[in-house]
């Protein structure tokens, strides 16, 4: 499964471990919500990139103590019908401020792409590899969003407020 | 008319070249069928019984002349040359082939017309009073929060994929045309005691196969607040609502399980943690959209011009007028409806002739301004009395000045198995034998305001549960039956309807709803007691020992 980042498919540097792997002392791991939390203190304090894998059903309560130590969030999409880690990810960026990299995994489909952004996502494990390759392409598709979100892109109202007062300043 | 500037067309154009591309990786099979579907609905188009159905949004039922041209365009040109209008002030055309549907979306895109969200687990298309602007008494026009809330939710990057669909209506008025209780979100608007605007919100209403009354959960959130508040209704839902089972998916469950003060205080806590953002809508952006709904230069014109005077002589014109002409804001001007109900006709299509000839004729008679309601039918907004009579001979030329507006054969139908794979009994046929049986004007005038609406499966698209009389399609073993409630209404004072008794075959419909209409002439207190008011009275029982005693 191609990993894009910075808009280009990119190796994935974090291994990623099942529930009941043991976690090494060296290299980069995505470890999953359960084995994290069980023993929290300890692996937040690893000296290695350290992410976590966070169910779309689980509470960011639980995580958010952590999240200045951790490398990566890896929000999960079962299918893309199931948009709970959207409002997750959107959590994160913006109420928590966490900004390491935002990874949305699990059905990441080419006509999602610019909704991740939007919420927040930076890295994306997309499930076809056409996808992937059509990753800059898809994100630039819109030019023009509604919505005041984390990712700074300026709202349609606001846009015209601007030419507004740049027609009346000329 | 709101205009569109730049920026919301260049989102048009961008959402259908995303579209396009979308249709060409279908066909090329780079898509899924599964994959496909969520996006073929988020642009509403369905998989139907015979072909695919293209779903146009009418947001807050509000057209131009050229936009009802192109909906007549795209009719002939890609399909058969009508559409149907539906109860969520949508059009919909029923033979449209999915290679077509760029080239579709494409024309519609020229006037600002599109098909964003009008299906899919999303925000829908956001419904208001077919009569805003114009109606008298009205607190302030719901259109330009209609139009905020759809810029706001359209291509929502955290509401595209909710638990299931999501729908807004608004109204400003006292009497609600809006039927904003049956709504998962329903926004009254009113003023507090400052003179600010502002809207009392319900949650949680909805039909369907577990019809709930919208619960209120907010008096008062001041105009500003708006969206941060809708936005933390949104999150909680998102988060929480239920996706195991379909039926259950709706926000109303949700609301049902937690119970509304539960509810309401997650939505409390998630708004408080996000009330001061950037959704808070300041005057100024207010404004902007507010300037961007033109409306007509009213001439001083009588209200009782010569030209009515002289017409009232004509029965058929009286009639007409009577039934037809509602109260305008403006002194000297009337709001027509136009009956997309002909006795025989299925409730709410029209011909792409027909949709051309009211363009034309709302250029001449109304400001180039036409409306869309829930009831299926259109309406001239802004036509002076003094062009009544000639409007009316125009009208009845082309086959939509029946004067049925209210009356018990103006029937809410969905399209049920003659289009919908989802239905498991026909309803327009239903409605057609109806409108026969009460075909007599005198006769349906003289039983007055009565609405009968039919849905052909318990998904309720034809809001059975809310009609006066309700007729919801079942099958039995094989066969189409009909369960028939009545007392249901959906305005200020909604409720939904009881059921009256077994469900009766296809063959009797006809025959029960006239008994129970003979009913309630021999029950009423006087001549302006509505049917409705009747049952409401009495109860079911009279009406279901006439029903049942000789079955």
């Amino acid at each position: 499964m191609p990993l894009v980042k910075n808009g280009r498919v990119a190796a994935d540097t974090f291994a990623h471990l099942a529930d009941d792997a043991e976690i090494p002392v060296e290299g980069a791991v995505l470890i999953p919500a359960v084995r994290f939390l069980a023993d929290a203190a300890a692996l937040s304090q690893r000296a290695a990139p350290t992410g976590v894998i966070w169910p779309n059903n689980r509470d960011l309560d639980e995580l958010v103590p952590y999240l200045d130590k951790l490398a990566v969030v890896a929000l999960v999409f079962p299918t893309f019908r199931d948009g709970r880690a959207y409002s997750q990810a959107r959590l994160l960026r913006e109420r928590y401020k966490f900004k390491g990299e935002l990874r949305a995994t699990g059905q990441v489909l080419r006509d999602q792409f610019v909704f991740m952004l939007r919420a927040g996502f930076d890295a994306f494990e997309v499930k076809k590899q056409a996808d992937a390759e059509a990753f800059l392409a898809t994100a630039k598709r819109y030019t023009v969003f509604y919505q005041p979100t984390g990712d700074g892109r300026i709202t349609a109202l606001h846009r015209r407020m601007q030419l507004r007062h740049s027609e009346s300043a000329s | 008319m709101y205009a569109y500037d730049e920026i919301d067309r260049t989102l048009i154009n961008e959402r259908v070249s995303e579209f396009r591309d979308q249709v060409k990786r279908r066909l090329s099979g780079e898509l899924t069928e599964d994959e496909f579907k969520m996006l073929r609905l988020m642009n509403g188009v369905y998989l139907q019984l015979h072909a695919y159905m293209f779903r146009v949004a009418i947001p807050y039922g509000t057209l131009s002349s050229a936009q009802l041209r192109k909906m007549a365009h795209v009719a002939r040109r890609y399909d058969r040359g009508y559409g149907h209008f539906t109860t969520r002030q949508n059009i919909q055309f029923n033979w449209i082939k999915l290679a077509d549907l760029p080239d579709a979306l494409e024309d519609l895109a020229e006037v600002g017309i599109h098909a964003m969200q009008t299906s899919g687990n999303c925000t829908r298309n956001v419904t208001t009073d077919q009569w805003a602007g114009v109606a008298p008494g009205e607190v302030e026009d719901p259109r330009i929060w209609a139009e905020l809330l759809r810029q706001y939710s359209t291509l929502h990057p955290e509401f595209s994929f909710l638990p299931r669909k999501f729908k807004f209506a608004i109204t400003a008025s006292d009497h609600d045309r809006a039927a904003i209780k049956v709504h998962d979100i329903g926004l009254r608007i009113h003023k507090n005691a400052a003179g600010e605007t502002g809207f009392e919100v319900l949650v949680g209403g909805g039909l369907g196969r577990t019809p709930f009354i919208g619960k209120l959960i907010k008096p008062f959130v001041h105009g500003r607040d708006i969206l941060s508040y809708v936005e933390s209704i949104l999150r909680v839902y998102n988060q929480y609502g239920r996706r195991d089972n379909i039926y259950k998916a709706r926000i109303k469950i949700l609301v049902h399980e937690l119970g509304i003060e539960k509810f309401a205080a997650e939505v409390e806590e998630e708004w408080i943690a996000m009330r001061d953002t950037a959704l808070t809508l300041d005057d100024e952006v207010v404004e902007d959209i507010r300037s961007r709904f033109t409306y007509p230069h009213y001439k001083t014109l009588s209200d009782t011009p010569d030209e009515l005077k002289s017409a009232s002589a004509d029965p058929h014109f009286e009639a007409w007028r009577k039934n037809s002409v509602a109260p305008h804001k403006v002194p000297g001007y009337g709001i027509v409806t136009l009956s997309l109900k002909p006795i025989g006709g299925p409730p709410g299509d029209a011909t792409a002739d027909q949709m051309d000839a009211i363009a034309d004729l709302a250029e001449k008679y109304s400001f180039g301004e036409i409306r869309v309601g829930h009831e299926q039918n259109l309406a001239l907004p802004h036509v002076a009395k003094r062009d009544l009579p000639a409007l009316w001979k125009a009208l009845d030329k082309i086959g939509v000045a029946t004067p049925n507006v209210n009356l018990v054969t103006d029937i809410i139908a969905c399209p049920g198995l003659d289009y919908c794979s989802l239905a498991n009994t026909r309803s327009i046929p239903i409605a057609q034998e109806l409108t026969h049986r009460f075909a007599n004007h005198d006769t349906a005038n003289l039983i007055g305001r009565l609405h009968i609406n039919i849905s052909g499966c318990i998904n309720a698209c034809g809001h059975h549960h809310v009609g006066h009389i309700g007729i919801l399609g079942v099958e039995k073993n094989g066969e189409e039956y009909y369960q028939i409630t009545i007392g249901g209404r959906a305005d200020e004072h909604a409720v939904v309807g009881t059921l009256i008794g077994p469900a009766v075959p296809y063959a009797e419909v006809a025959d029960v709803i006239e008994d129970i209409v003979e009913a309630y002439l021999a029950l009423r207190q006087r001549p302006d007691e509505l049917f409705v008011e009747a049952v409401t009275r009495l109860g079911v029982e009279p009406f279901k020992e006439r029903v049942y005693a000789t079955r």
